[in-house]
């Protein structure tokens, strides 16, 4: 899939150059995507929201009494184009209800989600999901189960692997693509995973705690290599963590939910500028913006005795 | 930690292999060198127990005048009809039991009372319904080889991993998807397990049949020998029956391997 409406794309370019003359000068020198050459990179001021949450409300069954009870309460987010966004929380806040949610994968009850202005109503090839398992299919090579998402979207196995190829090479997964899944290291399995999902080229990449089964040592490594990742292809992401480092170190804005149900307690912009390396967490800007997000929690727990 | 010596791995599995082969090997051969003396010694009527190579000169006469070919031929059709449509019926109704609740609900009581009944005691209804041809043993073998294969099918669907699942849907993938690429790769093994089975019921199946009532195939060509004291003919007819289900499931048991390369080493040894 190359782009679901590139008709639309080019309709919104125009539109925002005209609202945004100052960055019609930048367009002069242009930096395209290496894998999508239909979506220049925009100057900040003038990224359109590619995810748009209004007043999202889920519900869920609790099967013990039968009564129906309010998991994500009217939570509103923008993510623009190219953010990264990382929503932490408690443990059992609905974060990852609210990431399933719009991956299309959870219903909900009142509010709505619009990715690209489109209003999303069940999974789509506009988003991808990186789940914290990472569920190869065994029976798969890794060449196969990278190129996965996008058979299921109708694409031939060989032209998905023309597509998937450089995602393979970004994610230095070449050499790998004849082992089976169980062949390969829990971290390179979830590299596999994280490939799957960008083959198809998402327009939102939603990752639920992507790193959270792996051992410390391979999850700071992941974390460096996501963080160039994602700096060199500039998607945008929505992610859900309870690691606060983590948030901080790959993200533009950190959200904190607060305990069930949840809502936005803050919405707290990391301004560590780019490219960063892993070593940005000893300095003194990463260390109290991790107080600070921790202070918000914190507050929170106590206050709901939600811990 | 570095390596002191390395040992080709094939070597020390090819010792083993020849151990093995020669323990077992060895049994076999007492036990025919045995039977052998005590047919010679005449300590037990030799007209009852037969010999190895009165086993072999019997084989060696059936063979050369067609009639080993013949009988077998006809219970080679009878099993292969009977098991294709074992196959043919009895996986999508495993899978379709395994995939559909409803389905289980109605039918699962049905196929379990049908499965507990012991097939041959049916073999004198079919024989009336059918007659002694062919259709009534194709009948016994189709009834004997599907139970193993339904149930196995429908086992199969059980084990379908979930997470496995929610990433299709959260890949936009239709039912009729996860269907293909997840419920039939997990339903490989178990299929496998049901065909080397209903391999082995079937063959029970097709011989107890002729047995029974019938004028061709390797069962009646058992039973006439036993009847008319030819005890060496019976043993040749036996051994037929026990290399033709050795045969099979050792094919079967290769399939399976092939099929099976995905797996881990651990679960497929």
């Amino acid at each position: 899939m190359t782009s679901a409406h590139p008709e639309r794309n080019g309709a919104e370019s125009t539109e925002l150059l005209a609202k945004y003359p100052a960055a019609s000068k930048k367009m002069g020198n242009v930096v395209k995507f290496a894998s999508d050459n239909r979506r220049p990179y925009t100057p900040v001021d003038s990224r359109i929201i590619k995810l748009s949450v209004k007043d999202l409300v889920i519900g869920y069954l609790d099967k013990q009494t039968g009564n129906t009870m309010v998991a994500v309460d009217k939570v509103t987010v923008d993510i623009r184009e190219g953010e990264f966004v990382t929503i932490v929380g408690l443990s059992g806040c609905g974060k990852s209800t609210f990431l399933n949610s719009v991956a299309g994968l959870v219903k909900h009850q009142q509010g709505e989600i619009r990715v690209n202005d489109r209003i999303v109503t069940g999974p789509g090839r506009d988003r991808s999901v990186v789940f914290q398992k990472a569920s190869l299919l065994p029976w798969r090579k890794v060449g196969r189960n990278i190129t996965y998402g996008l058979e299921l979207s109708g694409m031939k196995p060989a032209e998905a692997r023309i597509k998937a190829s450089h995602y393979v090479n970004l994610i230095r997964l070449n050499g790998f693509e004849d082992h089976y899944p169980h062949q390969l290291s829990g971290g390179m399995q979830q590299r596999v995973n994280l490939a799957r999902a960008l083959a198809c080229d998402p327009e939102v990449l939603l990752l639920d705690e992507p790193f959270a089964a792996l051992d410390a040592i391979t999850r700071e490594l992941m974390q460096g290599e996501l963080l160039e990742l994602c700096e060199k292809v500039g998607k945008t992401v929505l992610m859900v963590t309870h690691q606060i480092d983590e948030a901080v170190l790959l993200s533009d804005r950190v959200i904190i939910f607060s305990a069930r149900p949840a809502h936005v307690l803050a919405d707290i912009s990391i301004p560590i500028p780019r490219p960063r390396k892993n070593h940005v967490k000893d300095s003194d800007q990463f260390r109290e913006l991790m107080a600070q997000i921790w202070s918000v929690i914190e507050g929170n727990a106590n206050i709901g005795g939600g811990i | 930690m570095r390596l002191l010596t390395v040992l080709p791995k094939s070597r020390v599995a090819q010792r083993e292999k020849i151990i093995s082969l020669a323990l077992g090997g060895s049994v076999i051969l007492l036990f025919l060198i045995g039977w052998e003396i005590l047919f010679q010694s005449k300590i037990v009527n030799p007209l009852f127990i037969s010999a190895p190579s009165r086993v072999v000169l019997a084989g060696i006469t059936i063979i050369k005048d067609g009639t080993l070919l013949h009988h077998l031929g006809i219970s080679a059709r009878e099993f292969a009809l009977g098991y294709g449509a074992a196959v043919v019926v009895g996986f999508p109704i495993g899978i379709i039991l395994g995939w559909f609740k409803l389905a289980r609900a109605t039918f699962g009581p049905f196929i379990a009372a049908m499965q507990a009944t012991p097939r041959i005691a049916l073999m004198p209804l079919f024989i009336i319904w059918f007659g002694l041809g062919m259709t009534s043993k194709i009948i016994i073998v189709l009834l004997s080889a599907i139970f193993p294969l339904i149930v196995n099918l429908q086992v199969a669907m059980g084990t379908i991993d979930a997470d496995l699942v929610q990433v299709a849907r959260s890949y936009g993938a239709t039912r009729w998807q996860i269907f293909r690429t997840i419920a039939l790769p997990t339903s490989v093994p178990f299929l496998i397990t049901g065909l080397r089975l209903a391999a082995g019921r079937g063959l029970l199946g097709v011989i107890v049949a002729e047995v029974f009532g019938g004028a061709e195939g390797i069962g009646y060509m058992i039973q006439y020998a036993g009847s008319t004291f030819q005890t060496d003919k019976v043993f040749a007819g036996v051994l037929v029956v026990a290399v033709t289900g050795i045969t099979l499931d050792v094919v079967l048991d290769r399939l399976g391997r092939h099929f099976g390369k995905w797996r881990s080493e651990a679960a497929v040894h």
